[in-house]
């Protein structure tokens, strides 16, 4: 296991050498270089500038000095807003990691149900009419869902404020925006392996000796019919961590999407350059963490 | 010895025969199918259909509501005569490219030039060129359309001979600007196809190329070409590509990318073609290396058969069907993703409306005093109806070729 975990990390440093590389010369192919900017400044200031982000060495001195510079974990700074991206960082992930954490709650509080209920009344109006809605779950692109959940939450019943950050009421409705998609791929998971399961024998056999439903549903089934839900956990993370930007833009959610995009839109490139690189190393560590995790759930499998 | 009537007649049955069978017995696939049919062939038609032109702008009507009093009304004012007269002015616009080009040429062979008259000679093409460009537009652009091509320009005169001023009135309202909804609706519909069958197609090549060439070489440039995809499946595509195309629509990127006529839609078919092939390239290497083994090509190389037609004429169309799967599957994954990417800002720009434009407008223009509902409504149930449907399709095409389900 701890060879497994070794190796990972490996390919995950290499990864993120790949991405840093790729960026890197992104940047600097921009003509000007990141950090000209569209007024016009005294020479002296524009030498200092450049000394200070130190433009004036030769391209492979730069990228050798930037690389050991992001490897000591200083992700640089902001050329717009002359902020380090470290900060941004330390300000912004607990926001989007709190909207994270209840999108993926929410997907599964609605999913799980929803599956298991549509399994167990196969065929019924109730399965059909909840499969529906998760096709369209997984088909309306999430600003459409929020598009929806706004005019209806905030205009037609008036329960929740439009946008912002800082109180319960205001991360309701953007969590609800980012987990309704995976909702729908968790109901649809948790219904095929519902069904595999309740055609097993050992609950035929729990039948037999005369448990109630709702038993051996929860009690026998259950457990088992879990496992692809959980390795369905993995690709929900990554999902939601990178629908993220989008839904902050919608409700004004000051996270790193936020800030990723608005660093985009600005062409504030060493910025932009720093979260990719931080968002390549939270989703490797989040599947790494996953992967980890099937393991104690289910015995049968082996980490090579 | 006789066979019995019965296995002659299954033995006849191919996968793809029966794939297409039972697809044709699945109402909901159906159903889907016709949907996209309408769909896309509205969207090819829209010059043709009695819309108002999606670029005009009427500021007096900003926010008009969806009416549904009268359906037609009189206001489709395009002039052929502006368009004839345009046509008499046109072989002198192009006379005068022909001596700029001819111009330039003779300054390219000249050794001796100097920077200030090429770029002086290039700018005077340039100005031809676009000379010509507002011409041939002027009729259209003058009621309000985008750029249009030959055919579309040959559609927008047909719709005149056959509708004359007639046009639908704006029964899905008006956005900001009083641009009338429906209509954008149908041209934003031609963007976001196109974007994904386009990107779709790019990635295809990409992928059916890499994963074939890993599969059938096998060995270390196997592991070597699967080792890339790995590492490049754990970049987050999204970020990377947010980033790259912030860095290509930087004003100085953008000229010098327009020298050579890409323009940012270009850009994005390949972005977006770059990142889906990967999955791609996986499924097609796991399908070759299976094939690999069979007898026929063993036979193929025992007759001498090079690498490449192997590869090409052997193997690529034994992988038809699991492509055609992959390929109804990533098609709606790409019309979201350019929805995504043009809701965020950094996708189609205006003059161009794709859905997720679109979609963005009406959101922007939520305000706690007035909802513009349509203007979320309608964009929505276009991307809605389109991606259900492509899922649908997808998602059936797929278990139609599944080979455990096969002859049931």
């Amino acid at each position: 296991m701890i060879g497994f975990i070794a190796r990972r990390l490996v390919w995950m440093l290499i990864t993120l050498w790949v991405v840093f590389t790729l960026s890197f010369f992104l940047m600097r192919a921009v003509p000007g270089g990141p950090y000209a900017s569209d007024r016009q400044l005294e020479p002296e200031i524009e030498a200092n500038i450049r000394r200070e982000f130190n433009l004036d060495k030769p391209l492979y001195e730069q990228y050798w000095l930037k690389l050991k510079q992001v490897a000591s974990g200083d992700l640089g700074s902001s050329t717009k807003i002359r902020t380090p991206v470290n900060r941004i960082v330390s300000e912004g992930l607990p926001v989007s990691g709190a909207l994270g954490l209840l999108a993926l709650a929410i997907a599964f509080a609605i999913g799980l149900p929803a599956g298991i209920i549509s399994a167990v009344a196969r065929g019924t109006f109730a399965d059909v009419a909840l499969m529906s809605i998760a096709t369209i779950g997984i088909a309306l692109p999430n600003f459409v869902v929020a598009g929806f959940a706004i005019i209806l939450f905030v205009f037609v019943l008036e329960w929740l404020p439009a946008a912002g950050w800082g109180s319960l009421e205001q991360l309701v409705l953007p969590a609800f925006c980012l987990g309704a998609p995976y909702a729908a791929y968790v109901a649809r998971i948790a219904r095929t392996g519902m069904l595999d399961v309740l055609s097993q024998d050992h609950i035929r056999t729990a039948r037999a000796k005369g448990l109630g439903p709702l038993s051996v549903v929860l009690r026998h089934a259950l457990p088992t019919a879990m496992l692809p839900v959980v390795s369905f956990l993995g690709p929900a993370v990554a999902g939601i961590m990178t629908g993220s930007p989008v839904v902050e833009q919608i409700f004004a959610i000051p996270g790193l999407g936020w800030h990723f995009v608005q660093s985009a839109i600005n062409r504030d490139y060493p910025m932009a350059m720093g979260l990719v690189l931080l968002y390549t190393g939270l989703l490797y560590t989040m599947n790494l963490l996953v992967d980890l995790s099937y393991g104690l759930l289910d015995p049968r499998v082996e980490w090579d | 010895m006789t066979t019995p009537p019965l296995n002659a007649k299954r033995a006849g049955v191919s996968l793809t025969q029966d794939a297409i069978r039972r697809l044709s017995k699945n109402l909901t696939a159906m159903i889907s199918f016709a949907v996209l049919v309408v769909v896309v062939g509205l969207a090819v038609l829209t010059p043709l259909l009695p819309l108002q032109p999606p670029d005009r702008d009427l500021t007096a009507q900003m926010f008009a509501e969806p009416t549904a009093e009268r359906l037609f009304e009189k206001t489709f004012n395009f002039d052929p005569q502006v368009n004839a007269v345009a046509r008499e002015r046109l072989p002198a616009a192009l006379e005068k490219r022909g001596v700029r080009q001819a111009e330039l040429k003779s300054l390219l062979a000249d050794a001796k030039r100097t920077p200030e008259a090429e770029s002086q000679s290039r700018r005077n093409l340039r100005q031809a060129e676009a000379a010509i460009v507002a011409l041939e537009q002027r009729a259209y652009a003058s009621v309000g359309y985008p750029h249009l091509g030959p055919l579309s320009r040959w559609m927008v005169r047909t719709r005149h001979a056959l509708f004359g001023e007639w046009q639908l009135a704006s029964v899905c309202g008006r956005d900001k600007l009083g641009r009338d909804l429906l209509s954008r609706i149908f041209w934003g519909a031609r963007v976001s196809l196109i974007v994904g069958v386009v990107a779709t197609l790019v990635s295809l090549a990409i992928g059916v190329t890499w994963g074939s060439v890993a599969g059938y070489v096998g060995g270390s440039v196997d592991n070597l070409m699967m080792r890339i995809v790995d590492v490049l499946y754990s970049v987050p595509f999204v970020f990377l590509v947010i980033f790259l195309i912030s860095i290509l629509s930087e004003d100085r990127v953008k000229d010098a990318l327009a020298g050579y006529g890409i323009d940012r839609i270009t850009i994005f078919y390949f972005v977006v073609g770059a990142i889906y092939w990967l999955t791609m390239a996986r499924v097609v290497r796991g399908q070759v290396v299976s094939l690999r083994n069979e007898p026929f090509i063993e036979a193929a190389r025992s007759i001498g058969v090079s690498q490449t037609a192997i590869i090409f004429r052997h193997i690529v169309p034994n992988l038809l069907s699991i492509v055609v799967v992959y390929l109804t599957l990533t098609i709606p994954r790409v019309i979201l993703f350019e929805a995504f990417l043009s809701f965020l800002g950094l996708g189609v720009e205006p003059p161009d409306v794709s859905w997720g434009l679109l979609a963005n407008e009406g959101i922007q223009v939520i305000t706690p005093i007035k909802i513009y509902w349509w203007l979320i409504l309608f964009p929505s149930l276009a991307i809605g109806v389109t991606l259900f449907a492509l899922n649908f399709l997808g998602d059936a095409i797929r278990d139609a070729f599944d080979p455990r389900l096969k002859g049931r």
